[in-house]
């Protein structure tokens, strides 16, 4: 008998949704409703039920086979000794000194070491925290020209992957296991066999380089054997770009944009704030333009977007139209007829007034203005974009132009298919693969893994042992980044040193190493491989001193790339793709927000983590616009086959409000065959319907329902909040005409002194901590949620948990819709714990274990906590989290490693939440006691504020005057989230301002 | 009648046995692989505490010497002893000495040392006469009750600075006056150190 309800609920389904009723009902609202998600719109019942519970139904309830008088049976003894766990002795523990201390190490301090972490081939500087000889944690690097200071999602979860227990641990050979020795042996044997016909048969398969060392090691490779290939595919590929600079400049460049400069953006299917080598910097430029402060004659810049699918940046965008892939070209064409701009033909229809005043906008900020293409588009709409640029006065202002940053910059797409010919008609004897993952993410009509089969020597060097591996005669274990020594250039040409922070778990090589392995004996050690090379560029006298120099600051000083003035070809464009006919469904391939291409698959922390906006998580989803779902009566959950180009794949679907109304998004990087497990069996694989010809997106995509479903994990239908104005949101010529118009949003606050507490009762006269989080500038990265995840050792709880809403991270984005449900504006807003003074929790709490100290953070003891869960059913803001299960059992010592020793591991029972890094504010404020000062303002980064790109949150000391959070409090955009319930959080928020262009009623 | 009785001495036996050596480990002599003088050592020989307790002063944790510290005299003394054949073979072998803890806190105690040094904690208010224990043993509970006793008034416990790492400072008969002119000189934040966010995270 089925007694579980909440299985029940699964496999009946969620209630069908109306969308056609809900459409109507936002209407009526007149456009300025906020809401969360459509099933709150819908009223529906299931959803009123959810309301008034925190946790769903059923979520804690018995679901084992095992029957309750049973359990009291088998628990009785020790039901009978339970009162009597406290007596017994504490157990002796070890304490292990070392053999020889390393004399730069205090045994409990940290240190802290600048390196790189290779994104897309490109490098972001990080500096990395060692504990006792281990990484636990990543930030960014402020000296470093991408990072400015700060971590994407993927940079933050990377610590993770170092200890990840499904690793690839052994060199092997035909799947058995072998040695570095025998592999070398072995290579030197076949490369003097193959260098007898010049290396004609040899090729050599990397994703993209930007390594100086790695790049001229391969030169060496070529010029010994001159015949040999070498070919590059990354499948975030950006050849688009890449063939963009030879039509329109004819040259590989490298476009670098400057926000901070721009009055006005216009972003076309780019997503520039994420997906970017450049992203962090760009958030950060684009969030100090998009700032304002107090007075009447703030300013800000202003965006317009046209994409297919909502992402990061087009959320941001003043303006946003939700248009096909596939027709963004025809709006480029449009703008720049709109703007006078070459022999481009003037076209009409559709978004014309959005054209308009794009065009209108950015001749007014001639200069200051840039025009801007994502990796999705073809060639032609980058040339336009370049030429616009040009017209427009903002190349050599906002848009600068260096050579390729690439090693060897050539169309990937183009070199994996001459490769895979090759391979297919057997005239390649040796095929060395350095990372990657071909064989799931190359384009399906290449038969990558056909071909592979016909290549009888196949070396892949990876982390991780994937579909691509199986493939392969030999392969050896790749150092993580960060046990490497190696090097890699940002995206404005600075090199960093990679140096490792721990020795191989695995006795992982790098690629260094590898390619030596084929090109030279005896081979050189990574940091030998390295050091020779920097040596000889002799970039300074004393090589050694700035060696350490750049050891030290993570970057080599200098070498960014000079601005080239590249030539621009005005002549008309040509036609890149022609534009989708008819109602035809076009189907678009995107970077999934939290495993990117599939290289992260099996991270935890990032399969957990929601996506934006979506709020899914563990699974991928076929992403489909309103309009179609309600002409083809679907549901979230609802598996379609997706049939593109005579292939067939079956997906769940995912309503996505704001999506363009014919195209269908699926995310790259789940439903890999081959991967650990955390990955396994999770999501399906966007990468078999993807072809060499419609890379991002194409049109003739068939869906069919199959009348199955799939229960999807989302986070954000749990944590739901009625109608209130837990997002303030408004225009900046509201601001300006009313700095304080988001008072007028709230509700009425009852008198300061209606509390159980007495008012004024304690004074924080020490320090006072709080918290200030700017909706302006947040993107919605979660870079946040993750920085916090690894700091505060938060475990991942799997897609069963968080379904049954027992996610566990401290600090979540929420999204809200603001509008329509077909094309909504979105906000994203960061919620940690508010740290309320009138603690709502702390009153409940049995047994004492929630307090608020004497400067204002509210307190959770675990050692006292005993489960009753009452404080989480009492917080207005549900930002307590409690553990449920055990959700840390059975780590291996490996996994243990990565927990930070600052902060408890918490067991089963225990409830807990966003802390302001108390650990941080107690380092500090040793520090500070021991040289007898204050502590400096600044002086505390929480993690989530150390991650932030666009440096939304701030923490400090309210009673400190000039302190950065004191002044943006003081801001008339200031706000707390349900203050009338009088809880005086110490979280506030700045209202969210949208730039909207007068002349368009949006 | 008789079942009251029961329940109370049953009481009463729980708590003698709770608050018993047995259970606190106080003055219980913990076993080791080498029987370590501190007595010795430190009365004996007159070595400081932070010449093995290396990171005392900026560290949450006081270090505990690697082999190396003791092979720096152990290499020229006693080069034979039987005794010192775990410290010999550790620096042979490379595999350090598994010590057993004698003062631990449960791990849900984030205790710093470098503060309560920094605020002039001697090393003897809590891990008693180190100096006269031939063998080591954990001089207080350490229990939670006992570290409130001085995080509330410190200024029972407080000396100058420069008498930290002093064996034989005696608290002077005005020990509450110069406790609270040291409190106020050192910027002991009693207000924050009774707060539960002092100690556990």
């Amino acid at each position: 008998m089925n007694c579980d309800p909440y299985k029940k609920r699964m496999e009946e389904g969620a209630p069908r949704l109306d969308l056609g009723q809900i459409r109507a009902r936002l209407e009526e609202a007149g456009g300025k409703r906020r809401w969360r998600s459509l099933e709150e719109i819908a009223g529906t019942e299931g959803f009123q039920d959810r309301l008034e519970r925190e946790f769903p139904r059923g979520s804690s309830e018995w679901n084992d086979e095992i029957s309750r008088r049973h359990f009291v049976q088998i628990m009785g003894a020790s039901f009978a000794l339970a009162g009597l766990s406290a007596c017994t002795k504490q157990p002796v523990e070890k304490i292990v000194p070392y053999v020889k201390q390393p004399p730069e190490m205090t045994p409990g301090k940290p240190l802290y070491f600048a390196t790189a972490m290779p994104f897309g081939g490109y490098g972001l500087g990080v500096i990395a925290t060692s504990r006792e000889g281990r990484p636990t944690k990543i930030e960014g690097n402020p000296d470093h020209p991408a990072s400015l200071g700060a971590t994407n999602v993927l940079g933050q979860a990377s610590v993770l992957d170092l200890y990840d227990p499904d690793r690839a641990q052994t060199i092997l050979h035909g799947g058995e296991p072998s040695d570095w020795e025998t592999f070398l042996t072995v290579m030197n044997d076949t490369m003097a066999r193959q260098g007898m016909d010049r290396g004609a048969k040899v090729r050599i398969l990397t994703q993209t380089v930007t390594s100086p060392t790695l790049v001229a090691q391969l030169q060496a490779f070529l010029t010994l054997y001159p015949s040999a290939k070498w070919s590059q595919w990354e499948p975030i590929c950006r050849d688009n770009i890449r063939e963009a600079g030879r039509l329109a400049f004819g040259q590989y460049i490298e476009s670098q944009y400057h926000f901070d400069k721009a009055d006005v953006i216009v972003a076309l299917d780019s997503d520039f704030l994420f997906s970017h080598p450049a992203s962090l910097r760009h958030a950060r430029q684009f969030a100090d333009r998009r700032r304002v402060k107090a007075g009447g004659n703030a300013t800000m810049n202003r965006m317009y977007a046209a994409e297919p699918t909502p992402s990061l940046t087009g959320v941001m965008a003043d303006h946003r139209i939700a248009v096909a892939g596939g027709e963004i070209e025809r709006l480029a064409r449009a703008l720049v007829a709109a703007l006078g701009v070459g022999g481009n033909q003037a076209q009409g229809g559709e978004h014309a007034d959005w054209i308009r005043a794009a065009a209108g906008d950015l001749q007014q900020h001639r200069g200051r203005c840039i025009v801007v293409a994502g990796e999705g588009q073809p060639p032609a709409v980058h040339a336009l974009a370049h030429q616009m640029n040009a017209a427009l006065g903002a190349a050599g202002q906002t848009v600068t132009y260096t050579g390729s940053v690439e090693g060897s910059p050539l169309n990937q797409v183009e070199s994996l298919r001459e490769l895979t010919g090759e391979m297919q008609a057997g005239a390649v004897d040796l095929l060395v693969m350095i990372g990657g993952n071909p064989v799931y993410d190359a384009p399906t009509d290449l038969n990558f893994g056909a071909a592979l089969e016909k290549v009888a020597t196949c070396v892949r060097i990876g982390v991780d042992e994937n579909e691509t591996s199986r493939y392969c005669h030999w392969h050896i274990p790749a150092a993580h980044y960060l046990e490497s020594w190696s090097d890699v250039r940002a995206f404005d040409g600075t090199a960093s040193i990679v140096q490792p922070l721990i020795e191989p778990l695995y006795e992982g090589k790098t690629a260094h190493e590898l390619i030596d392995a084929i090109t030279r004996q005896p081979s050189r050690e990574s940091y030998n491989i390295v050091w020779e090379f920097w040596n000889s560029q002799k970039l300074s006298p004393d090589f050694d001193k700035s060696w350490r120099q750049a050891l030290s600051d993570g970057v080599l000083p200098n070498t960014a790339f000079p601005a080239a003035t590249p030539v621009l070809n005005n002549a008309p464009v040509p036609e890149g793709q022609p534009s989708q006919e008819g109602n035809s469904l076009e189907l678009v391939f995107r970077p999934d927000p939290t495993v990117w291409d599939g290289s992260y698959n099996n991270n935890g922390w990032l399969q957990e983590l929601a996506k934006p906006i979506t709020k899914l998580t563990w699974d991928n989803a076929a992403l489909i616009s309103t309009k179609l779902a309600e002409r083809e009566q679907l549901q979230d959950g609802d598996v379609v086959e997706l049939r593109f180009r005579n292939r067939t794949v079956k997906a769940p679907v995912c309503i996505m409000p704001g999506q363009a109304e014919n195209s269908v998004t699926v995310h790259l990087g789940y439903g890999r065959e081959r991967t650990g497990r955390v990955g396994k069996g999770g999501g399906f694989s966007a990468c078999a319907l993807r072809t060499s010809d419609a890379l991002w997106h194409g049109n003739g995509l068939e869906i069919k329902k199959t009348g199955e479903s799939q229960a999807l994990s989302f986070t954000q239908k749990h944590h739901n909040m009625e109608g209130r104005d837990i997002i303030r949101e408004g225009t900046l010529a509201e601001f300006n005409a009313n700095p304080r118009f988001a008072d007028a949003l709230a509700e009425p606050r009852p008198p300061l002194d209606e509390t159980m507490y007495k008012p004024g009762e304690f004074k924080y006269e020490g320090y006072k901590w709080g918290m200030s989080i700017d909706l302006n500038v947040c993107i919605g990265c979660n870079a946040c949620t993750i920085a916090c995840q690894a700091e505060n050792n938060i475990p991942v709880v799997g897609r069963d948990q968080v379904a049954r809403g027992r996610d566990m991270q401290w600090i979540r984005v929420d999204s809200y819709f603001v509008g329509g449900v077909d094309a909504p504006e979105i906000d994203h807003q960061p919620v940690p714990c508010m740290h309320c003074e009138n603690a709502p929790c702390e009153l409940v709490c049995p047994v004492g274990a929630t307090v608020t100290d004497d400067e204002g953070i509210n307190v959770q003891v675990y050692n006292r906590c005993i489960g009753t869960r009452y404080c989480s059913n009492n917080c207005p803001y549900k930002v307590r989290r409690f553990n449920f299960l055990e959700f840390n059992a059975g780590m291996t010592d490996v996994q243990k490693m990565v927990k930070n020793p600052d902060v408890t591991v918490r067991s089963r029972g225990v409830m807990e939440k966003c802390t302001y890094c108390t650990q941080r504010i107690s380092a500090a404020r040793i520090q500070a006691e021991e040289e007898d000062r204050k502590i400096r303002d600044g002086e505390i980064v929480t993690a989530c504020q150390a991650a932030c790109p666009a440096g939304a949150i701030v923490f400090g000391n309210l009673n400190d005057g000039s302190s950065q959070v004191s002044r943006l409090k003081a801001q008339p955009l200031d706000y707390w989230m349900l203050g009338e319930l009088n809880t005086r959080p110490r979280t506030s928020y700045l209202a969210k301002l949208r730039n909207p262009n007068p002349e368009l009623h949006a | 009648m008789c079942a009251a009785l029961a329940v109370v001495g049953a009481g009463w036996i729980t708590d003698a046995v709770f608050w018993s050596p047995y259970t606190t480990w106080v003055r219980v002599p913990r076993e080791q692989p080498v029987p370590f003088s501190h007595k010795h050592h430190v009365q004996g020989l007159g070595i400081d505490c932070r010449y093995c307790h290396t990171s005392v002063e900026t560290s949450h944790y006081a270090g505990l010497p690697p082999t190396e510290t003791c092979m720096t005299c152990h290499s020229q003394l006693w080069t034979q002893a039987a005794l010192l054949k775990p410290v010999r073979d550790s620096m042979a072998t490379g595999i350090p000495i598994q010590w057993n803890r004698v003062n631990d806190l449960p791990d849900f105690v984030y205790f710093d040392h470098s503060i309560h040094v920094n605020k002039g904690i001697g090393c003897v208010s809590c891990h008693g006469q180190v100096d006269e224990m031939p063998l080591t043993w954990k001089e207080n509970t350490l229990y939670m009750k006992w570290c409130l006793e001085c995080h509330c008034a410190p200024q029972s416990e407080i000396r100058p600075r420069e008498e930290v790492f002093n064996m034989d400072w005696q608290k002077p008969a005005d020990q509450a006056q110069l406790g609270a002119q040291l409190v106020a000189k050192y910027h002991v934040q009693i207000a924050h150190i009774e707060n539960c966010s002092a100690c556990h995270r």
